[in-house]
């Protein structure tokens, strides 16, 4: 396998300049569905080689927003443009530089896996050689190359979506659009998508993605935003992100263990936020050994104590109750 | 988007270019490949049709049957039901499987994030849906051959005719398909929009036979002239109103064309 070649052909066109170029920019973008307003006039910008994400509860206007950007959903208000070009002039010239892995399997069921790729390849006026050669060399990146004649059912749920990233690769992109690569599936498959991802962003690869998983955000993204009905909620690189809204560390009571206290009593003159979700109690600070000192005094609770995490944010930023 | 209801000229423009596209024509091939798989199935279909309808309704059926105008029965038939494959083989790939790729599969979804336009997609489709039934349409034309029942060289135009004929029925289900909710639609389709057409297009007889009423309404329908003039051609009796019936089937399928591209573009993009 050459990723090699992938490389060169990923970055031909990206080392053109050394300054990094604008790839996508977005202004005031909104969508409304009769009366439903599903993106509020957002704003963002993404430089070349970059990572940036899209974080947010189901239903917050992540994949409209995404669906903006590859002219797949038509913006009702605002502008986004990819490279210069302008959607909703140059949707076709916008959609020859961008690869896209959508969130629902389109796989087609009727052709093989490699078939699944060079007929993609034909809707980019690949010629056919070409076609081939690049199909192969992307199933043995996304290492599914025996599995080449395969019908799509035939594949467990990890090698669907290492097919559907594999077949967004196909005309090289400058772009990269991902809607939630690892939801669904197991660690193990999970972790070889985020190793490819890595790859590809070692590249050079510009990468756009929403995510549940506040891991593969935290690792993959240079940037993110938060999305919550429709708007950012906050926006930054993951670790500013938690260094800016919350305090450095967590301790969960995981278990009261029948011992009736007062919490406010018993950490009196100890600073520290308070949250509730559940059975489950979290106090936020930037350090939390005396806390646990204190609890521990009480008897046999049951705490956790951990660094504060991009989930912590994302719960506090979006809410802790299902909002659906 | 606009929901205008009027058929503009920039519409059937765009629906036009989009059949005549390189990229309808690779996603024709997607369908090619995926038909070639299955192919034997397929043609096994197109070849015992014709082979068992001539001979139950032509010389069974025709044997009860005095000679129509000077022609047998059998004879008589050959030629509309030449266009009833075809229209029978366009309406079932623009329908089931149109239906499937568009709702069910989101082949449509997958590939118009590449640069083909949902238009072209659609076009593309129509294509093939044409193409299954001029295989249709040819197969039981070669089928008439063998039974010696086409009398003219002018049945070489037959093919021509059969294209537009698949165009315009291939159209027709694929707007049908951009309506349906589920595959149980079609029944609709099936049973009040083909099959009356099937059986009262002059196919089976003069329809002139038919109360004036309903033979005002058959005439707007557009299989009635494929018939005449496919008759026409493998009879070798051409008529110079047949003219009109070229160019009303010409009009129907551009129509029906730009009309179908728009409803899956509205069903599709959102």
């Amino acid at each position: 396998m050459s990723i090699g070649r992938i490389k060169t052909t990923l970055l031909d066109e990206v080392n053109v300049s050394s300054k990094k170029n604008t790839i996508v920019e977005a202004k005031g973008l909104s969508k409304k569905y009769d009366n439903n307003t599903v993106v509020k006039g957002v704003d963002f910008s993404v430089k070349e080689g970059e990572c940036f994400g899209f974080l947010g509860p189901n239903g917050a206007g992540k994949t409209t927003t995404m669906g903006m950007v590859y002219c797949y959903n038509p913006p009702t208000a605002g502008t986004v443009s990819v490279c210069e070009k302008k959607v909703g002039i140059d949707d076709r010239e916008i959609k020859r530089m961008v690869g896209v892995a959508p969130q629902e399997d389109s796989l087609d069921p009727e052709l093989t896996i490699i078939e699944n790729l060079i007929a993609y390849a034909r809707y980019f006026s690949i010629p056919k050689n070409t076609a081939i050669a690049r199909a192969k060399e992307l199933l043995s990146f996304m290492q599914l190359a025996e599995r080449s004649n395969d019908r799509v059912f035939q594949l467990s749920g990890g090698m669907r979506r290492r097919l559907v990233i594999a077949r967004a690769l196909i005309n090289s992109p400058k772009l990269i659009i991902l809607d939630e690569p690892t939801t669904g599936l197991d660690p193990q498959a999970r972790h070889v998508i985020w190793d490819k991802l890595h790859k590809l962003k070692k590249e050079g690869a510009t990468l756009l993605l929403t995510t549940h998983y506040m891991e593969e955000a935290y690792n993959l993204c240079d940037r993110l935003v938060i999305m919550d009905k429709g708007s950012f909620v906050a926006e930054g690189s993951p670790k500013s992100l938690i260094a800016e809204h919350l305090e450095k560390e967590v301790v969960e009571i995981v278990s009261r263990s029948n011992i009736e206290f007062d919490i406010n009593r018993v950490l009196t003159g100890l600073s520290y936020r308070y949250e509730k979700s559940g059975e489950r109690e979290y106090l936020f600070a930037d350090d939390g050994d005396p806390i646990v000192r204190k609890l521990l005094d009480l008897g046999a609770i049951e705490v956790l104590h951990r660094k504060a995490t991009l989930e912590d944010l994302f719960l506090r930023l979006t809410g802790r109750e299902l909002d659906e | 988007m606009s929901k205008s209801r009027i058929i503009t000229l920039s519409m059937t423009k765009t629906a036009l270019l989009a059949l005549f596209s390189r990229s309808a024509i690779s996603v024709w091939q997607r369908n090619f490949d995926v038909w070639r798989k299955r192919y034997a199935a397929s043609l096994t279909g197109n070849l015992g049709e014709p082979i068992l309808f001539l001979i139950g309704m032509g010389f069974g059926l025709g044997a009860l049957v005095a000679p129509i105008n000077g022609i047998t029965y059998i004879e008589f038939i050959a030629p509309g039901l030449a266009c009833s494959a075809a229209m029978y083989g366009a309406s079932f790939e623009c329908t089931f499987a149109a239906y499937t790729k568009i709702a069910v599969q989101r082949t449509y979804d997958a590939i118009r994030v590449t640069p083909v336009s949902v238009e072209e997609i659609t076009a593309g489709d129509i294509l093939w849906g044409a193409t299954k039934g001029m295989i249709a349409g040819l197969i039981f034309l070669i089928v008439m051959v063998f039974f010696g029942l086409v009398k003219s060289w002018l049945a070489l135009f037959l093919p021509l005719l059969l294209a537009i004929l698949s165009i315009a029925f291939a159209s027709l289900a694929m707007f049908f398909a951009s309506k349906a909710p589920a595959y149980d639609f079609f029944s609709y389709y099936f049973t009040l929009v083909i099959a009356p057409m099937f059986l009262f297009s002059g196919i089976f007889f003069p329809i002139e036979q038919l109360p004036p009423i309903v033979r005002i309404l058959a005439w707007f329908t557009p299989l009635v002239h494929c018939v005449n003039i496919s008759r026409g051609l493998v009879l070798g009796e051409m008529h110079s109103w047949m003219i009109v019936d070229l160019a009303w089937i010409i009009t129907f399928a551009t129509v029906i064309l730009a009309i179908a591209i728009r409803g899956v573009k509205r069903r599709v993009v959102n």
